[in-house]
């Protein structure tokens, strides 16, 4: 699993990658109310807000880690968008990108560099 | 003597503690627990009696329903109903209701009565002009008073709001500079500090916004501000005093480089109750600028409306105000309802009710009163930041505020408590909590106005009640904070339930939420 | 000074607590150039006695609807509003309380604007229902922007039997946005045109119930024309009360519907302050507009009501809200919301009856009189075509005590239609008035 400077997660399976926002985010978040997933088919460059994950008082951008076309969004996240706030890192992952270069993930934090980089904020 | 039998006990036996005291059936004394309308049996009863009518609809074949399914009651019934309700709300009427760039003046009730004369009320938008001189004489005299007041030649009425009145401004600046040919300008600058409704109402109109940074003492940042202006730039929008209760000291720079750029300057007037009769922001470089009638000119805020938000204007942008115009006529005032600036805003003329009660408050006050009104507004507010500063963290501690002041919550540190624990907290302690978390450029930020209308003893009650919590909260007393309000007609509720599972109509559906007594 | 608390004594005080040696050294940071001496040019102030007479001058050159025989309709309606209600919204609680944004101190606001929203729902046949907008105008102007930000078109079509204000309205809010407005030319039955116009590129057609010009119609035929193309059909009411008595928009396929709710609750005012009314479908409630109360409990479980779905708002979404609107039209929907409730359903059909009742009384002293009603199905407003400019009719009636409706020219100059007026009757009319209209039209 790789991480952004954005909490972002993502996770690189053959050519699909999952992605979701981080346990920190979650928290910092508060009770997760609603999700915009994005829609299947997008194409995405890494940068790009490509969701929306909605508390209470805020909605916060969620930026695609990596570059490609979405080809699965979490539709279980609908009727159950607390699953983020239990699982931000298992069942509460967001949409499954097939990405375009999967050396973009190189560039991304380890957990042992993202947990630093949080202990620093 | 003669003998009595009658006598009973006149002082109280030896009082038993009262603590998690419940009544039998739920009631709270005073304080009434009330259903809702659809629960309270009404589905075939009616509290009008109207004309017995046959109801010949053999000409609407069709288009009729027989589906409409609404609970009717009879006016003791309506009238317990709603009083009912009524007891679980605050009101100005009631304490000092803080709320940082709300200005909760006092609503008088001199306003209500005029609104209500029949001359005024009972009168059509579209009654030929001539049944109407009375009132668009009304709506010229406040017209008169708006523009004085703020140094400005042009004021449109129509607004219904502050945001909406925000839309009419920036509408008339876009107009202005497509008229120019300066059409492709399409960004607007605003202070990180604004108010919300500023960027949605840019974005609304088509525009992208850029932010404009705040320097260290909460103002705008000039030198930022500079650097953003450019050909591209169609208006910035800007309070002052700012969100932080500040006068923005450098604002005829800005509205210089403003204007150097070919850009326009719309202020946006929610916080007019520091300055009226005192300060024109046409003496600024205004060139448009909303007026808040039911902050700064007393109308009551009923919850949530009506307000009204005309907005005055420069005199290049003017040619540009929306329909409909007051302008004379041979035979008196004439509404040009036509083509006229940039269109229309709203049907008919704006909000009538509002401005006779604004005009009845502005009569009232006169131009030695409403200064009074601004000077005691910042006194107030002053005075409210110099009692509570040793105890609390104001965001900008240098120098005198305006009419509101802000808090961050550095002084809440390390005590487990946040900025909504305390204002929860003051519920408890008798008054509505400040605004809080808002302008977001502070950290919980505590924005407190408290108006020219209260006393100093409501201030020094205030001020006691908030240096008593400040004290509970450095000493640890956190519970008292996490569980506010104990005192309230109801306790916090579950906002997150609300957003997940949103219930936004009542249904017939065994599953919905019953009442707990 | 009446309204202002303060006395000398408590300022000078004040002003040592602060440390500040006059208020003016509080204005300090107002640029020398701006600061005033003088007082503005305005007069001084003035008592309530004072104020009451130059008010009351000012009222006593109007001529009020009820003092005579009354027929202005076109958007704003004159019923009568039981005694309770403007005595009800008068309260403290209600009148000087704020937005409830602390729901825990505002149950009272909340719980009626709970109850405002299901009423809402009731009458446009719809699942959710919005705190109220400003007026019906704008209302409507804030529906052909959700419809936009729903099917992400850019175009909408106005029926020609729209309100012209509504339509002026739509077109200044939504040109802004870039949208492209197609307005239909105003036509007395105005909807076949409607569907020939809807293409694949249609976000909304807007469609208005009884129309302008009183046309009642069944849209559902343009709901489907619309609904085949993609497009949502959004349907306008500007007269409340006809929806005791007619199909609901909902009913007829609409995916939105708005309305002017002043007819029930609120005076005429002067054009303001009214109440618009919003309802949709529940698979677009996160595109609403506007403040949403929705139920929940409480930390005892007792059951309450917050404004939620927040993020869809300007002060949290900013630049990418659903809309701009902050202050609403809250005191004017809890009066809507107390006159509905004394009415109740029944209330209203028989409310409903009675205008239509009176309104064939009008048509038939019309008619008697010798002029064309050219409206075929009507609620409680019909159109008439006059001998002459329907303007002058007027002004030739108003010397005779009469204020005989609106000429469709005022609503729309270019429109071609000066020879149309617009005639109202409701529970307030009565036959006097009606033999006295017949009477000087016949003349």
């Amino acid at each position: 699993m790789r991480f952004t400077k954005d909490h972002e997660w993502v996770s690189l399976d053959g050519d699909v990658a999952t992605v979701g926002i981080t346990a920190h985010a979650a928290e910092q978040l508060g009770d997760v109310v609603f999700v915009e997933t994005p829609e299947v088919g997008k194409a995405v460059k890494a940068g790009d807000a490509f969701a929306v994950v909605e508390s209470v008082k805020a909605a916060s951008d969620v930026y695609a880690p990596v570059s490609g076309e979405v080809v699965e969004a979490n539709e279980a996240l609908a009727g159950s968008p607390e699953t983020v706030n239990a699982e931000p890192e298992a069942g509460g992952w967001f949409a499954k990108i097939r990405v375009s270069d999967p050396a973009e993930l190189d560039a991304l934090m380890d957990k042992a560099a993202y947990d630093a980089f949080v202990a620093s904020l | 003597m003669t003998m009595m039998n009658v006598g009973r006990p006149t002082r109280p036996e030896d009082a038993i503690a009262g603590e998690g005291f419940r009544s039998l059936s739920g009631g709270r004394g005073l304080l009434q627990d009330e259903a809702l309308l659809f629960e309270l049996d009404g589905w075939d009863k009616c509290g009008v009696d109207l004309p017995a009518a046959e109801l010949d609809a053999s000409d609407l074949e069709g288009l009729t329903r027989d589906d409409l399914r609404l609970p009717g009651l009879s006016e003791p019934e309506a009238v317990r109903h709603y009083v009912r309700l009524s007891q679980k709300n605050h009101a100005i009427d009631l304490a000092l209701y803080p709320l940082g760039s709300c200005t909760m003046k006092h609503n008088p009730r001199l306003n209500e009565k005029m609104a209500r004369l029949p001359g005024f009320a009972d009168l059509h938008p579209l009654q030929p002009v001539s049944t109407t001189q009375g009132a668009l004489q009304l709506m010229d005299r406040l017209a008169h008073w708006l523009k004085t007041l703020t140094g400005m030649p042009a004021v449109a009425l129509s607004p219904k709001a502050g945001a909406h009145g925000e839309l009419c401004g920036l509408l008339s600046i876009k107009a202005a500079h497509e008229a120019a040919g300066q059409g492709d300008r399409r960004t607007v600058l605003v202070p990180t500090s604004a108010h919300g409704t500023n960027p949605a109402t840019a974005a609304f109109v088509g525009y992208s916004v850029r932010e404009i940074a705040q320097t260290a003492d909460g103002r705008v940042d000039l030198a930022d501000l500079a650097a953003k202006l450019g050909p591209d730039v169609a208006a910035i929008m800007v309070t002052n005093p700012n969100t932080c209760g500040l006068f923005e000291r450098d604002i005829i720079e800005i509205s210089r480089l403003t204007h150097e750029a070919g850009a326009y300057f719309y202020c946006d007037g929610a916080n007019f109750n520091a300055i009226v009769g005192k300060v024109r922001p046409g003496d600024l470089g205004v060139d448009a600028m909303h007026i808040n009638l039911h902050k700064t000119f007393s109308t009551p805020h009923g919850g949530g409306g009506p307000g009204a938000g005309p907005v005055v204007l420069s005199a290049a942008l003017a040619p540009f105000a929306p329909a409909p115009w007051i302008v004379a006529g041979p035979n008196g005032l004439e509404l040009r309802e036509g083509d006229a600036g940039f269109g229309r805003l709203t049907a008919f003329h704006g909000q009538m009710g509002m401005f006779v009660r604004a005009l009845a408050y502005m009569l009232s006050h006169g131009a030695d009163g409403l200064r009074q009104v601004a000077e005691d507004a910042v006194l107030n507010a002053n005075y409210v930041k110099a009692r509570l500063s040793d105890v609390m963290s104001p965001a900008f501690p240098d120098g005198p505020c305006m009419h509101e002041a802000l808090f961050d919550d550095a002084w809440l540190e390390g005590t487990g408590v946040t900025t909504l624990d305390f204002a929860k907290a003051m519920i408890d302690e008798g008054f509505h909590p400040m605004t809080m978390y808002f302008p977001l450029v502070v950290h919980g930020a505590m924005l407190i106005e408290p108006t020219e209308t209260e006393s100093k003893q409501e201030l020094d009650r205030f001020c006691d009640a908030l240096r008593a919590l400040a004290s509970a909260a450095k000493a640890g007393e956190v519970e008292r904070f996490k569980g506010a309000p104990h005192l309230a007609p109801m306790r916090r509720l579950d906002e997150t339930q609300a957003a997940r599972k949103p219930k936004l109509v009542w249904r017939e559906d065994p599953g919905s939420v019953a009442p707990t007594p | 000074m009446r309204y202002l608390p303060l006395t000398p004594a408590d300022r000078a005080e004040m002003l040592g607590v602060i440390g500040a040696p006059d208020v003016d050294a509080l204005f300090a940071d107002v640029p020398a150039a701006a600061r005033k001496t003088d007082l503005f040019d305005l007069p001084l102030h003035a008592g309530e006695l004072e104020v009451e007479r130059e008010l009351s001058a000012l009222a006593a050159l109007n001529r009020p609807a009820g003092a005579g025989p009354f027929f202005c309709g076109a958007g704003a309606y004159r019923h009568h509003v039981p005694a309770s209600v403007d005595h009800i919204i008068q309260r403290s609680e209600f009148l000087t309380s704020y937005t409830p944004y602390q729901p825990e101190i505002a149950q009272g606001t909340l719980q009626v604007l709970f109850e405002f929203q299901t009423q809402v729902a009731a009458l446009t046949g719809l699942d959710v229902a919005n705190a109220s907008m400003y007026d019906g105008s704008t209302a409507t102007a804030e529906a052909v922007m959700m419809a936009q930000r729903v099917t992400r078109r850019e175009k909408a079509i106005l029926s020609g039997g729209v309100h012209p204000h509504y339509a002026a309205v739509t077109q200044t809010i939504a040109h802004a946005e870039g949208m492209e407005i197609v307005r239909l030319p105003a036509a007395i039955d105005a909807e076949a045109a409607v569907i020939d116009a809807i293409d694949d590129e249609t976000a909304c057609v807007v469609v208005q119930t009884p129309n302008v010009f009183g046309v009642v119609t069944d849209v559902a035929r343009i709901a489907e024309a619309a609904h085949a193309r993609g497009a949502l059909l959004i349907v306008v009411t500007t007269e409340a009360v006809s929806f005791g008595l007619l199909k609901s928009p909902g009913a007829m396929g609409a995916d939105i519907a708005v309305a002017e709710g002043q007819s029930i609750g609120n005076a005429l005012n002067y054009g303001g302050p009214y109440v618009g009314l919003f309802a949709c479908r529940e698979k677009f409630v996160r595109q609403m507009p506007g403040r949403l109360c929705g139920e929940t409990v409480d930390a005892e479980g007792r059951r309450g009501y917050v404004l939620t779905l927040s993020t869809r708002e300007q002060h949290i979404r900013r630049e990418k809200a659903t809309s701009n609107i902050c202050t609403n039209s809250g005191l004017c929907a809890l009066a809507f919301t107390i006159h509905l409730s004394l009415l109740g359903g029944q209330g209203l059909k028989q409310l409903a009856a009675v205008n239509h009742s009176r309104a064939r009384e009008l048509k038939a002293a019309v008619e008697a009189a010798g002029l064309e009603v050219l409206t075929p199905r009507f609620f409680n407003e019909i159109a008439v075509r006059t001998k002459g400019a329907a303007a002058e009719l007027v002004e030739r009636l108003l010397g005779d005590g009469i204020i005989a409706g609106v000429p469709f020219s005022r609503l729309d100059p270019k429109a071609g239609l000066d020879d149309v007026l617009l005639l109202a009757a409701t529970e307030t009319t009565t036959s006097a008035d009606i033999a006295a209209l017949k009477d000087a039209l016949a003349r």
